[in-house]
């Protein structure tokens, strides 16, 4: 994974190869950021391996607690570390013109638009499939965490599913407690090994 | 001068959404509807809708929609310009922190117990969707089960994790077949 200096003819290679991936995966992404997420890693991670497994979820985190959009704040974070300056352009781009171009076309032909049965079928099977690919991806993902065996990391992910799921905590909240967490086991780690040190 | 409105209240949209999608409706809503009413509360519904429907972003969603509605398509362009300017000051500089502290051992920490976090919350995501897929937006019980959706959901989750299908090809797959069973069932008269 470590970054190499790229010849120019290649760096254009990559960022046109960034530019149609943010493009695809923008233009195909129903619902909010953290399907863009599952999209990102099945592209970047397994696809491409541009990026590890758990870079890919600290850039989720990140974007996550940032302001703004999340696709577009993993797309500014995807870019930054694929092409510097000029990838975050590119990939920010490639995720706001599908949304742009559609919803231009869309709010001239609205009213058509939401009537239209055959659409709104058509878009309600793809609800089922985009609960598959994310669900899927979490399989992967919570794989992961399991295997490393960590009490307290099973411990975070179940109380974050908790509070999320049962009891609708603000995920702002969520962030902020699982880096507390994260603190925490610093500091221990530090008294546990600070006498002799 | 509308073009500075849109941009100025776009860049508040940006700049003070934390969290993402749902988040940023309340500040859309206030700054639209109830500061310059340039929404009335229908249309905002209505595009509420439309942001659910379309790929993308709901902040970039409304920044278009309303960009277009008020000032043409540069209104559009502009006010989606405001919307994703804090973001790419902000985070880039987060992509600076991160690629730089990486490695320190408290970073190492924070990230470590972040991640199961992150997976639980895309979880969550992920299961309120399949919620509303299984029982049609009604209350979770047998008599709300939609059958042939659990069935495309169950198809669609093989084909990912035991034959490891593309997610587009899959999500087509699955609108399709939605088509195909409600022909089937004989199309309501609507």
């Amino acid at each position: 994974m470590e970054k190499k200096k790229t010849a120019a003819p290649e760096k254009r290679k990559l960022l046109l190869q960034l530019f149609m991936s943010t493009l695809y995966i923008s233009a195909f992404t129903f619902g909010g950021g953290f399907v863009i997420i599952t999209f990102m890693k099945k592209k970047f991670v397994d696809e491409y391996h541009w990026l590890g497994e758990e870079e890919m979820l600290d850039l989720a985190a990140l974007a996550q607690s940032s302001p703004g959009a999340i696709a577009v704040n993993a797309a500014i974070l995807v870019g930054w570390r694929m092409g510097g300056f000029a990838g975050m352009l590119t990939a920010v781009l490639g995720t706001i013109i599908p949304p742009v171009t559609l919803l231009s076309v869309i709010s001239f032909f609205y009213a058509a638009f939401a009537a239209n049965l055959y659409v709104a079928l058509f878009l309600k099977g793809m609800q089922a499939g985009v609960a598959a690919v994310i669900l899927d991806v979490v399989c992967s993902l919570g794989a992961g965490v399991l295997k490393k065996r960590s009490w307290v990391h099973i411990a975070v992910m179940a109380a974050a599913f908790l509070a999320t799921f049962v009891w609708n905590v603000n995920v702002i909240f969520i962030i902020l407690a699982a880096a507390a967490v994260g603190i925490c086991t610093e500091l221990w780690k530090h008294r546990a090994s600070g006498p002799q040190a | 001068m509308i073009y500075l409105q849109l941009f100025l209240s776009f860049l508040q949209v940006g700049m003070f959404s934390i969290g993402g999608g749902y988040a940023a409706l309340p500040l859309i809503q206030s700054q639209v509807v109830n500061q310059y009413q340039w929404l009335t509360m229908g249309e905002f519904t209505d595009l509420i809708t439309i942001a659910e429907m379309t790929p993308g972003p709901i902040a970039v969603n409304s920044a278009t929609f309303v960009g277009i509605r008020i000032a043409g398509i540069p209104g559009a362009l502009i006010a989606t310009f405001g919307c994703i300017l804090p973001s790419c000051f902000i985070v880039s500089f987060l992509a600076f922190l991160y690629y730089r502290y990486k490695k320190v051992s408290a970073m190492q920490s924070v990230l470590g117990s972040l991640r199961p976090a992150v997976v639980a919350l895309i979880g969550a995501a992920g299961l309120s969707i399949l919620q509303l897929v299984a029982f049609g937006g009604g209350e979770a019980s047998l008599s709300h089960l939609q059958w042939a959706e659990c069935g495309i959901f169950l198809a669609a989750f093989l084909a990912l994790r035991v034959w490891k299908k593309k997610p587009i090809l899959v999500m087509f797959c699955c609108g399709a077949a939605e088509l195909i069973v409600e022909a089937l069932r004989g199309l309501p008269s609507a």
